[in-house]
């Protein structure tokens, strides 16, 4: 089995989660930037933690073979403080032509806030000004179905982002149809308690098809596994599903959208 | 997959968490206290798995969801607590 983590916040995970996920087959590993589970106190807070992204963790992941990317922005639950948030996304574009960034992400809502959405406004408009892709975060719990909408408004109401360089994230059974719809990549995350377990994530899958979609663990600070996408794909397995199938959810599909940015370079790969 | 497959490989798995949802409401019946609007969410979401009406996750998902559609002035807390407080 082969697969790419799309999603994991390696920050804050062991050495060892590096050395199972190689074991289990995983090619790249690509990190969003996220909330730390406290509130950073100032921009020179964010300014170090790009470095760890785009100079640390790619030294962590390449002592297992692993490449490792990453994603940058501030995130939605620091997004209320509109000065901080400015102060932050100036910083971004000295980053962005590090090897391994991706694009701008994980941005989003969190409570849904007028706050919250101008900054996923002056955040888009970062990415698109410097052409990146965007890996969006969706709302926990009763906020995401609002969140959801509020943010397909953003994106689509700005006509240079284009849908099928957006991923938005964290979908499920209320969601998934409306961000498909629009065109946009639709993650699904494999969480404990909150977001989708692997039996459900295939029942997406079976009800929405494998296009413009992809698994992922999230695996941060808080209770989750860094190994949940390939156990999704024994449990495809064990619903009697294709090993092309499978192959196309857990690789080919994170890698036909991270490879439209040319960074994205898994090398070693098994050709198709 | 068929029914049958599908009851082999589930059922127990489903057995098992619609007994901890009885007892979950067996614990809260027997506890002190006023229902508050997440115990009336969870009501309601129970509501939508009677019957052959097809999509009940997402039928479940949208009746703890917070359906309005204007920002909130200010996000005053980062968590969620899985329900709505208002009244759909």
């Amino acid at each position: 089995m082969r697969y790419i983590e799309p999603h994991a916040h390696m920050v804050s995970r062991v050495t060892d989660d590096y050395e199972r996920m190689a074991v289990a087959g995983c090619e790249a590993v690509c990190e969003p930037a996220f909330w730390a589970g406290f509130d950073r106190g100032s921009a020179a807070g964010f300014y170090d933690y790009f470095r760890q992204l785009t100079e640390h963790e790619p030294k962590r992941a390449a002592r297992f073979g692993l490449k490792h990317f990453c994603w940058l922005c501030i995130n939605p639950k620091e997004s209320e403080d509109v000065k901080l948030a400015a102060e932050v996304i100036a910083l971004i574009p000295e980053f962005l032509n590090r090897p391994n960034v991706l694009g701008i992400g994980e941005i989003g809502l969190n409570k849904n806030s007028r706050n919250e959405l101008k900054v996923l406004e002056m955040q888009v408009d970062l990415a698109a000004r410097y052409k990146q892709l965007i890996l969006v975060h969706t709302p926990h719990l009763e906020d995401k179905l609002k969140g959801t909408r509020l943010i397909l408004d953003v994106l689509k109401s700005d006509k240079r982002i284009r849908p099928e360089r957006v991923i938005i994230d964290h979908v499920e059974e209320h969601t998934v149809g409306l961000v498909l719809g629009a065109g946009f990549w639709a993650g699904m995350t494999l969480y404990p308690e909150t977001k989708c377990s692997p039996a459900r994530a295939i029942d997406i899958l079976e009800t929405y098809g494998q296009k413009r979609i992809w698994l992922n663990s999230a695996c941060d600070w808080g209770v989750s596994d860094p190994l949940a996408v390939p156990k999704t794909a024994v449990e495809m397995k064990k619903r009697g599903h294709h090993a092309m199938a499978i192959d196309k959810v857990i690789y080919q599909n994170p890698r036909t959208f991270l490879a439209q940015c040319p960074k994205f370079e898994i090398r070693g790969s098994v050709k198709d | 997959m068929t029914q049958q497959q599908v009851l082999d490989l589930y059922f127990l798995d489903a057995r098992h968490k619609l007994i901890e949802v009885a007892a979950f409401l067996d614990r809260i019946e027997r506890a002190a206290g006023k229902d508050d609007f997440r115990l009336k969410a969870f009501r309601a979401a129970l509501g939508k798995l009677n019957g052959r009406q097809k999509h009940k996750a997402r039928r479940v998902l949208l009746a703890f969801s917070d359906p309005t559609t204007k920002p909130v002035v200010e996000a005053t807390a980062k968590g969620a607590v899985g329900a709505w407080p208002g009244s759909h």
